[in-house]
């Protein structure tokens, strides 16, 4: 399984001739029972792939929505053991829907990265993101997740030139992530049309597909980029549905499927 | 003692690795620029033009050379060996922050940057650095800790007076890693004309390795002059450690000197054994990753990282510069730690004996010399680094000694 979970759900879809909808969540936020109700709902509302983020106290490359939820999640008291507990329960009931596990690089050096990427594999997570681990630092924690067949996948940005493409795609798998604006989470938005070459060469030099985030808060603009990606993520708009409605976490699952169905939607009619 | 040896100390590799420390942990929108400060200053560290710059400045704007002082009262008091000041704290905005801003702003106006960001604890690097922004006519951003904006306000309104725009930071529990994670954010958003002016020994590669160098200015001079004044290097240099800029500016020029004893101090706060409640890195903390580098930081089992506590906001920071981890490590260099109350009774001292009133900071240092100037005896030498002076933590001392509120 693993990282061919990644590979059959992109070449699955690109029979269909569509984008994938991914939808990002904080695990543990508002708190680990609902995240759970909310993973397990995602794929009916028409999540392709899930990242799941799993929180750190210093995530420095977020904006406020994403920095709040993961700030939820500790005062909760959601522990790393916590999130990989989710994705096992979540496996129960789904052994199709990718997960991908995003976050910093500091809880997985705390865990050691055989012990991490063990840990993922016998949950059933498929791949990893970590936002601040250049390749450069890259080897071991690859390494690790290779020997157990997970993706380590890479970011590429508005800010890499083709010889820094060229760096950043070697020994990735499943996907690219490509961060659409210079920016932190949930704040800019992106324009589609802009960043149309960008991604063609990102997809060029990798061979494997792309997925645009960080500037994606409506149907609109998911549509726009499901035209010209291999997938939207969208983070900050699922997880201000939970802020808006708390206390009620119950309100807060239900606002988040709801939105994610509309941007399911709203990809799965772009093209 | 060390496996160091003379004249083989050469530390960052090309990867800004010390040892097993340090690196280049930083969000991919961040690499570019990344690199590209590290090619600027591996370009205008071998150039000496840059160098004649910084040293003309250093000379005429800052006041150097900083007076290498002997703390004869202090030295009588606690009866062991000659205690030195190196006198950071008469340096132009009272402290050796301003020795790296100097070498980052020239830095900087090379790279041909138009705006300036920096992150700042105590405000000691945030008012060096409106300072020089100020001089060279660039517009600043500090972002500072609002609980730090609140304890250190006379230092917000110097910055404020030289035209710095000072952003509070509530996130987390608004303190000094706060303020760097929200300067993080401000520079992967404006990448394209924003230069960070960080302010220790700690950060990304080539952050550790230049603001050690612009910092090390002080143990250079420090070697001068105890030749000058002694005939002879002290048997021990000792710091007080946050990031640990002066530190290791201290330290380095010392590094191969075998017979040099180096001491840095830690923050203990409340006291090592209280959970979350001291800055000690080293001695309280375990190896991972944070703010582009790898180092001893406080944290908890699940690698979250703590806020820790000292009194003193230059050194409330939860790791340490790679290099201090390197040395730690190696055990070239040695780290002890001093509590509040150790610290405040040192700043009350020195006031006292010596008629100078040192920085919070620089009094956790001060609280450990009596016992190393007593280890090495009547005829030995110590030289302490002074780092910053008092005058902004006033309102504090005052504060927890119950005498009242001061308004600064």
């Amino acid at each position: 399984m693993t990282v061919s979970r990644i590979d059959a759900r992109f070449a699955a879809l690109k029979t269909e001739n569509r984008a994938a909808f991914i939808a990002y969540i904080m695990a543990g936020d508002p708190d680990v029972d609902t995240t759970l109700d909310i993973l397990k709902g995602l794929p009916a509302a028409g999540a392709d792939l899930i990242e799941l983020g799993f929180p750190f106290s210093d995530p420095m490359a977020e904006g406020p929505t994403i920095q709040h939820a993961a700030e939820r999640a500790l005062k909760n008291g959601t522990k790393i053991a916590d999130v990989f507990n989710l994705v096992r329960r979540f496996r129960e009931h789904d052994q199709t829907t990718p997960i991908i596990l995003m976050g910093y690089m500091n809880p997985v050096e705390s865990m050691g990265y055989e012990a991490w990427a063990a840990k993922m594999a016998e949950v059933g997570a498929d791949g990893l993101i970590i936002v601040d681990c250049p390749p450069e630092e890259a080897d071991g924690l690859t390494d690790a997740l290779d020997a157990e067949n997970l993706a380590l996948i890479r970011l590429a940005t508005p800010t890499s030139d083709e010889n820094r493409l060229k760096t950043l795609v070697k020994r990735t798998r499943g996907f690219i992530y490509y961060v659409s604006v210079t920016g932190v989470t949930g704040v800019k938005e992106v324009n589609a049309e802009a960043i149309r070459d960008e991604v063609r060469k990102v997809q060029e030099a990798a061979q494997l597909p792309v997925a645009v985030g960080f500037g994606i808060r409506t149907a609109e603009r998911a549509a726009e980029v499901a035209r010209i990606a291999d997938a939207a993520v969208v983070g900050s708009a699922l997880v201000d549905e939970i802020k808006n409605s708390l206390p009620d976490s119950q309100a807060g699952k239900a606002k988040v499927l709801e939105k994610a169905a509309i941007l399911a939607q709203a990809v799965r009619s772009a093209r | 003692m060390s496996d160091l040896r003379p004249n083989t100390y050469s530390q960052p590799d090309a990867k800004g690795r010390f040892g097993e420390f340090g690196g280049l942990y930083v969000p991919e929108t961040l690499m570019p620029l990344v690199l590209e400060l590290n090619a600027a200053w591996q370009s205008a560290k071998t150039d000496p033009t840059f160098w004649a710059e910084y040293h003309s400045l250093l000379k005429h704007f800052v006041g150097r050379p900083s007076p290498l002082y002997l703390a004869e009262r202090l030295t009588a008091h606690y009866g062991g060996a000659k205690i030195y000041f190196k006198r950071e704290e008469l340096n132009h905005t009272g402290a050796h922050k301003i020795n790296n801003c100097i070498g980052q702003i020239l830095l900087a106006r090379r790279m041909g940057r138009t705006r300036i960001i920096a992150e700042t604890g105590a405000g000691q690097h945030g008012v060096a650095s409106a300072t020089v922004c100020a001089k060279f006519d660039l517009p600043l951003v500090v972002y500072m800790g609002a609980t730090d904006v609140e304890r250190q306000a006379p230092n917000v309104f110097r910055m404020k007076l030289m035209g710095a725009e000072v952003t509070p930071v509530t996130a987390g529990n608004g303190t000094l890693k706060d303020a760097l994670n929200e300067a993080l954010r401000d520079w992967v958003t404006n990448v394209s004309d924003t230069y960070y002016m960080i302010g220790t020994a700690a950060g990304m590669h080539p952050y550790p390795e230049m603001v050690r160098d612009f910092q090390t200015v002080i143990g250079k001079e420090t070697r001068e002059q105890i030749l000058e004044q002694e005939g002879r290097l002290p048997d021990a240099v000792i710091a007080c450690i946050g990031g640990g800029s002066n530190a290791i500016g201290m330290f380095h020029p010392f590094i191969d000197d075998e017979g040099v004893q180096i001491v840095g101090v830690e923050a203990a706060g409340h006291g090592l054994d209280v959970y979350n409640g001291h800055s000690a890195s080293l001695n309280g903390g375990r190896p991972g990753v944070l703010h582009g580098n790898r180092t001893y930081l406080l944290q908890d089992d699940d690698g979250q990282i703590l806020e820790g506590h000292s009194i003193s906001a230059g050194l409330d920071y939860p790791g340490i510069g790679p290099e201090h981890a390197h040395l730690f490590k190696t055990g070239r260099a040695r780290y002890i730690t001093a509590t509040d109350d150790e610290a405040l009774e040192a700043f009350q001292l020195t006031s006292k004996l010596e008629g100078i009133i040192p920085a919070l900071e620089s009094s956790h240092a001060i609280a450990r010399v009596g016992e190393l100037a007593r280890e090495i005896g009547k005829d030995g030498i110590v030289v302490l680094n002074l780092s910053g002076r008092g005058d902004k933590d006033i309102a504090t001392v005052s504060k927890r000694l119950g005498m009242g509120g001061i308004s600064a």
